[in-house]
């Protein structure tokens, strides 16, 4: 626990709906993100993992409870305030990656850059060392439909990095991809989350993915039932890569 | 960056991009068309006013037009008029509607008026063939070369009947077409007199010319005084008047400013259906530039974009259509008119009717839940 802390979260309740419709997805959250951490939020579907991950991302305001990104308290923020803390500090990863199908790689990036108002040649420059960064400097001009499902996230993970935001915030970031191109997205996110400067929450329900992980945050039913670090995360796993192995031989 | 993918999501659905672009198109040549041929309309009711060089007209009390001004002036009105101090000149003119009939057998309406060229008030503009001189001759006329046909002659020399008269084509004139349908037909102040059969000292209008530095306002004053039968009105309330009697009272101009406005509501709904379905197709990649932290005025510039390009492209072929048929009308009756300010006004409705469009689309991005960028 070396990094500082980028994120704080204190009993986020989110109460989703009305009148007798009225669910409570979030019931008391409280955790922290601290740079150089590859965190992991796993949760069965319907356990409010995504719903936690857009208050975090500042997409949904939390009901009660607060949430601080930089040293900035998000609570209370109106839609355009919260989009610039987006802009400043939380960089996101989609499961289906959400590029743009009309804009090359190259562009998919810089747009990122350009809504935060920088100048043409600063984002030409970012967007080609992001895509530097994740492999893809050979495929600046191609577009989403002519690149495979490994390099179109690998395009997204370039979007979230070029603004080098504090917070990169995936959302099942492997769920589409097959088994090779999800275990080089995630270590992508986990080279990315060495950096000192940053944190890398993903949310996932994918068992290949606990390997990457430097701290596994569980939820079920809108609480958060257990967090594990590094070496019990690791010991987990490898129990969990042979109960796959013990499965395969029987 | 927003030019760009204002560009991409326009091309991207080109099947769209065709049905927005036919709308404006259709849109911008019915309003070019409408507004083309009000105003047209208007330049052929406003000529003979506009070039008389008169800055106050005596009529008729109850003139209600150039050409329905009556013959009920005479000489003592116009010494009644000389007297007040200011005026430098009362040119009377005559003006009536005649029966001309033509040499071949049959007649038609025809609008004479009987005005001395050298008097300097009215006379006839844009010479094409023979001179003004000619009129001087006797029973010499002057007619637009346009109405040639229906006045059944064919050029100079040729002669007809005005009323119990004969006339003689001295020369022709060019573009000097009648609102009335009726042609235009100029001669002498004493030959018009003598066709209509009136009192040799009558008029239809005095044409007031103000000697330098007169104040307009004081003479018309001094005017209505000593013309207390009379109307005396301004060069814009008599280019009002004939505009209302023309284009207002007979509906005319409603029903060609009513047709240029169906056409921009029908532009406008088929440019806002387009957008809007176009929004709502892109409306994922709007949440995630609002996820990405856009401001929602940078999404709405993305559309404006959209709107705007779709208005230029528009106008562009809408223009390219509309000017072939203000080309074709130009032979016609009722020439459609085209000038410069109307072109960069139909531009600024395009852009305003695109902006306008864009209103729904824009609703439906700011009502969007960012939060849908989750959705698997």
């Amino acid at each position: 626990m070396t990094g500082s802390v980028v994120l704080e979260a204190r009993d986020i309740v989110k109460e989703l709906g009305q009148g007798a419709n009225k669910v409570c997805a979030l019931k008391g959250v409280s955790l922290t993100l601290r740079t150089g951490e590859m965190t992991l939020l796993m949760g069965p579907s319907g356990s409010g993992k995504t719903t936690l991950l857009s208050i975090l991302g500042c997409i949904l305001s939390p009901t009660s409870g607060t949430l601080e990104i930089a040293g900035n308290r998000v609570d209370g923020l109106g839609p355009e305030a919260l989009a610039d803390l987006r802009r400043r500090y939380i960089g996101f990863v989609f499961q289906s990656y959400n590029l743009f199908p009309t804009l090359t790689a190259l562009e998919n990036v810089r747009i990122a850059l350009d809504v935060r108002g920088e100048s043409k040649s600063e984002t030409i420059a970012k967007a080609e060392a992001a895509l530097k960064q994740v492999g893809l400097a050979s495929k600046l001009t191609s577009f989403p439909g002519n690149l495979s499902g490994g390099e179109q996230q690998r395009v997204a993970v370039a979007r979230a990095l070029a603004g080098s935001p504090a917070v990169i915030l995936a959302d099942e970031p492997t769920a589409a991809l097959d088994s090779e191109n999800g275990h080089a997205v995630m270590a992508l996110l986990a080279e990315i989350a060495q950096d000192k400067s940053r944190a890398v929450l993903a949310v996932t329900h994918d068992p290949r993915t606990l390997a990457y992980a430097d701290r596994i945050i569980r939820i079920e039913d809108g609480r958060i039932t257990s967090e594990e670090r590094r070496a019990e995360a690791r010991r987990n796993v490898a129990f969990y890569d042979l109960a796959r192995k013990r499965k395969a031989h029987a | 960056m927003i030019l760009t993918l204002a560009i991409r999501n326009l091309f991207h659905d080109r099947v769209r991009l065709a049905v927005t672009l036919v709308g404006i198109l259709f849109s911008i040549v019915l309003v070019a068309v409408q507004l083309g041929l009000y105003f047209g309309a208007r330049k052929m009711i406003v000529g003979m006013v506009d070039n008389a060089r008169a800055d106050i007209w005596v009529t008729a009390y109850g003139a209600k037009s150039f050409e329905e001004g009556g013959v009920l002036l005479t000489s003592r009105e116009r010494h009644a008029a000389l007297a007040v101090p200011g005026v430098a000149a009362a040119i009377p003119i005559l003006v009536s509607f005649v029966e001309w009939r033509k040499p071949e057998g049959g007649s038609t309406s025809a609008v004479l008026i009987g005005t001395n060229p050298e008097d300097n008030g009215l006379r006839p503009w844009n010479i094409a063939e023979g001179s003004i001189r000619a009129l001087g001759a006797p029973d010499t006329v002057a007619v637009d070369r346009s109405y040639l046909t229906d006045l059944g002659v064919t050029g100079l020399g040729d002669t007809a009947q005005i009323e119990k008269g004969r006339v003689r084509i001295g020369a022709l004139t060019e573009g000097i077409r009648s609102f009335t349908m009726s042609p235009y037909v100029f001669t002498t102040l004493n030959r018009a007199r003598t066709l209509l059969g009136v009192p040799a000292d009558s008029a239809s209008f005095l044409l007031i010319q103000l000697t330098p530095g007169a104040p307009l306002e004081s003479v018309r004053a001094a005017l209505r005084k000593e013309l207390p039968n009379s109307e005396v009105l301004t060069k814009a309330e008599f280019l009002d008047r004939n505009l209302d009697q023309w284009l207002y009272s007979t509906g005319a101009g409603v029903a060609l400013i009513g047709g240029a406005a169906l056409g921009l509501l029908v532009g406008t709904v088929i440019v806002a259906q387009t957008l809007y379905s176009s929004t709502k197709d892109h409306l994922s990649e709007f949440a995630t530039l609002r996820a990405l932290g856009s401001s929602a005025g940078y999404i709405h510039r993305v559309i404006l974009m959209q709107a705007g390009l779709s208005a230029v492209f528009g106008y562009i072929l809408g223009m390219a259509i509309a000017l072939t048929v203000v080309a074709f009308s130009e032979a016609t009756a009722l020439p459609i008119l085209m000038t410069p300010e109307l072109a960069a006004a139909l531009f600024l409705i395009t852009v305003g009717m695109c902006a306008i469009s864009a209103v729904s689309a824009i609703i439906k991005v700011t009502r969007m839940d960012p939060a849908m960028v989750f959705n698997k």
